[in-house]
């Protein structure tokens, strides 16, 4: 059968070097389905022409979900039959992305029988993505995941799937239990993964320390970051072994921290944990000698996202510092009053960052409730131009204190 | 027919605690501290006494089920049938025996996955879908990826950099793979504004929505051989594909104008330096299919350059903020042009505003 390939000499320049090749991927699921088969030809053409053959998703999905499902169609249907409708599904995958080959051996076997047997692992968001089904076995792919437990994640203007690192499972610098948390705020708000009722996307990414191995301040329109509040936890002996072990702990550590509070005297370090910034490189530069502390939390900022429309952001803060405990009721009564306000007042495609900075940062917080503090600025305002809302006149009596 | 009656439906992901190997279940929030054998290989130790060695190998994103399940062998062979991944595609393997690292290396080479990806080095790029499955993508993704990381490997496997090294792709200003804080970004661009199909856009697109989705306002309403569509003020397009995203009759992939630019000097990470954006370095090279030599060879020199220039921990932002925009231009070679300069809100802030200059 393989003998049957279309023939592609340019795609084929990419099965050589030394690192894994997904040209060779998609031969491999060729030689037993269709559809990759044509997707060789589809891509081949692509790279003669240097312009993609895909069109535009059209509104496929499962049964009452919104989301989940990207359509895709080829512009070149009769050429490749076999891949006319190839859309994405998303899969939410577990936290931290750990499986047993058991249950991922069933996942591929359900995309052996239904789909292409091409995946993406993962996607961007952090799903499964399951590349290339047909509309009519959207239904029965979905199905037979459910009966494994598996559950199709988010698209389109709804919550995404949350990620989250691996946290207390495997780094010893994870400040809360992300993959608890990530797990539990995926269950809460399953309505609202599935069936966009929101002006965009939004995404809630948690990471365990200041490091942000999922990328939340970049990545997410709530970034919950784990940090603590009292002082790095020190080990002498291992600060000791690392120095006589010729670590120039003046120059690697020292000098770098940001908050200029570290002193090394060639035999002490002490730390000045009041103006620690909690940015994590002396910990990851002496892993065995120092720790994030004891009294461990998250802080929360808001509002990341690519450049489309209004530029690119980053997340600011909101809250510095919450416990995070189950069943974190506090975040998730904060999340549905933001909720609120940004689907009556935002616009289409309008992330919640780019709200906030149309309606005011301040205005945002006095209607959700939050009193600004500090933290949530790099500096106060630089131009004189505030928008008071009250003033008083000559004849205002004066109002009794109450 | 659709079972509606036993129709299972959100559920959510499965729970996590099934799938963790028994040494992470037993250790779960007591690990001390880690350990970096060598690149690609980690040693975490626990309060417990207990520690679990994790060997880390760079994958495709793009994996066929057949491959998959090759994985799934080693991971039964050596790992008790538990394995993960990583956010940046890699694949780990975890288990507590250190003699087992040399066979399961030598079997993931056999299989063509490279052993690296953690400390000083670059890790796999993380990236979009490009030509295989994107409507909007001035690129490809996987083609120009896997030609990098051909030519970077060698960081990847050995970890010799000053620092950490994140490269990222995005195949149009969408950033599906939210490049935009790496610290070399490989983003897809278009140059030629949206080809308005008069004929589809009355029937496929709600007219006041594409107006509303330019950010520049070049979208007005307009009556077109009496019709209904739109016209472009073309001077105003800054092709971000907004358009397009809410009206599949506003195509902007053109062969002759699409391409790729690089960006610089972002990160995520709070070490040090707070995170930052990526900037413009190269703003377009043509597409060259099926390895983009230029974009392959203008990564390299980047890396070249600031290897040889920064200190230990300083990321490609870091080096730069230190030796400041001119230096990194006058040592890479690369032209500084007119589009460099931004113009889009709050410009004025990323002027030079101090007579703080190298010369």
């Amino acid at each position: 059968m393989a003998d049957d390939f279309p023939k592609t000499p340019l795609i084929d320049e990419l099965e050589k070097g030394p690192w894994p090749s997904f040209v060779t991927e998609i031969k491999m699921a060729a030689k037993d389905n269709a559809a990759p088969k044509d997707l060789l030809g589809l891509l081949e053409q692509s790279y003669d022409e240097k312009i993609c053959h895909w069109k535009h998703g059209g509104i496929v999905g499962v049964l009452g979900y919104g989301g989940g499902v990207i359509g895709r169609y080829n512009d070149l249907p009769e050429k490749y039959p076999n891949i006319s409708h190839f859309h994405t599904m998303r899969i939410n995958q577990p936290s931290g992305w750990y499986y047993s080959t058991e249950a991922l051996r069933k996942v591929c076997n359900i995309w052996e029988k239904h789909g292409s047997g091409l995946t993406n692992m993962h996607g961007s968001t952090g799903d499964i993505i399951l590349l290339g089904c047909t509309t009519d076995e959207l239904e029965p792919t979905f199905q037979d995941l459910a009966k494994e437990g598996f559950d199709i994640g988010g698209s389109g203007s709804d919550v995404r799937t949350p990620s989250c690192c691996l946290g207390k499972s495997r780094c010893e610098w994870a400040c809360y239990d992300t993959m608890a948390a990530c797990y539990d705020f995926t269950q809460e708000f399953q309505d609202e993964i599935h069936r966009p009722a929101f002006p965009y996307k939004f995404k809630f990414k948690f990471s365990g320390c200041p490091n942000d191995c999922v990328a939340s301040i970049a990545r997410s329109d709530m970034s919950i970051i784990g940090t603590w509040r009292d002082d790095i936890r020190m080990d002498k002996d291992a600060i000791t072994d690392y120095a006589s072990n010729g670590m120039d702990i003046q120059k690697d550590v020292v000098d770098l921290c940001p908050g200029k509070c570290i002193d090394w005297d060639g035999k002490e370090l002490s730390i000045d944990n009041s103006s620690c910034l909690h940015c994590m490189h002396c910990i990851n530069a002496m892993p065995k000698a120092l720790r994030p502390g004891t009294d461990t939390g998250a802080c929360i900022l808001l509002g990341s996202k690519a450049p489309i429309i209004e530029g690119a952001f980053l997340s600011s803060v909101l809250i510095p510092f919450i416990k995070m405990e189950p069943p974190y009721q506090e975040i998730k009564d904060l999340v549905e009053e933001m909720w609120d306000l940004w689907c009556e007042e935002g616009k289409n495609r309008e992330r919640i960052g780019e709200f906030i900075q149309r309606m005011g940062m301040g205005n945002f917080l006095e209607e959700i409730g939050v009193e600004p503090v500090a933290e949530m600025v790099a500096h106060p305002r630089e131009n004189p131009y505030v928008f008071y809302e009250e003033y008083y006149e000559e004849d205002d009596e004066e109002e009794d204190g109450d | 027919m659709v079972d509606l009656k036993n129709r299972i439906t959100d559920i959510g992901p499965p729970h996590y605690e099934q799938f963790l190997p028994p040494v992470i279940k037993a250790n779960y929030g007591k690990w001390k501290y880690h350990e970096t054998l060598k690149p690609g290989v980690l040693k975490h130790v626990s309060e417990t006494g207990d520690a679990v060695i994790t060997v880390r190998a760079g994958g495709s994103r793009l994996m066929s089920i057949q491959k998959i399940r090759m994985i799934c062998d080693l991971a039964d062979k050596y790992c008790g049938g538990h394995l993960r991944f990583t956010s940046r595609h890699n694949i780990e393997f975890m288990f507590t025996e250190e003699e087992k690292i040399e066979p399961l290396i030598a079997d993931l080479k056999a299989l063509g996955h490279p052993v690296g990806g953690t400390g000083p080095g670059i890790t796999s790029i993380v990236h979009t879908q490009g030509w295989i499955h994107c409507h909007s993508a001035a690129t490809d993704a996987s083609g120009i990826v896997k030609s990098v990381m051909d030519d970077v490997i060698g960081h990847f496997e050995k970890a010799d950099l000053p620092a950490k090294c994140r490269i990222a792709l995005a195949c149009c200003l969408n950033m599906c793979g939210a490049v935009h804080c790496s610290d070399i970004a490989i983003l897809g661009v278009h140059r030629r504004p949206p080809t308005i199909n008069h004929d589809t856009l009355r029937k496929q697109c709600e007219i006041p929505n594409v107006v509303a989705s330019c950010p520049t306002a070049a979208i007005k309403p307009a009556e077109v051989d009496g019709n209904p569509s739109v016209e472009i003020d073309e001077d105003r397009c800054m092709f971000c594909a907004n358009c397009y995203t809410v009206c599949p009759s506003l195509p902007l992939n053109n062969a002759l104008n699409d391409g790729v630019s690089i960006w610089v000097g972002g990160k995520v990470s709070n070490a040090r330096h707070e995170p930052m954006f990526s900037k413009l370095a190269i703003p377009f090279i043509e597409n060259n299919p099926p390895r983009w030599p230029e974009v392959v060879g203008a990564i390299r020199n980047i890396i070249d350059v600031w290897r040889g220039d920064a200190n230990k921990y300083e990321r490609i932002g870091e080096w730069i903020e230190r030796i400041g925009w001119p230096k990194f231009f006058r040592m890479t070679g690369i032209e500084f042009e007119k589009v460099h300069i931004d113009d889009f809100k709050h410009a004025g802030l990323t002027y030079k505003r101090s007579t703080h200059l190298t010369y």
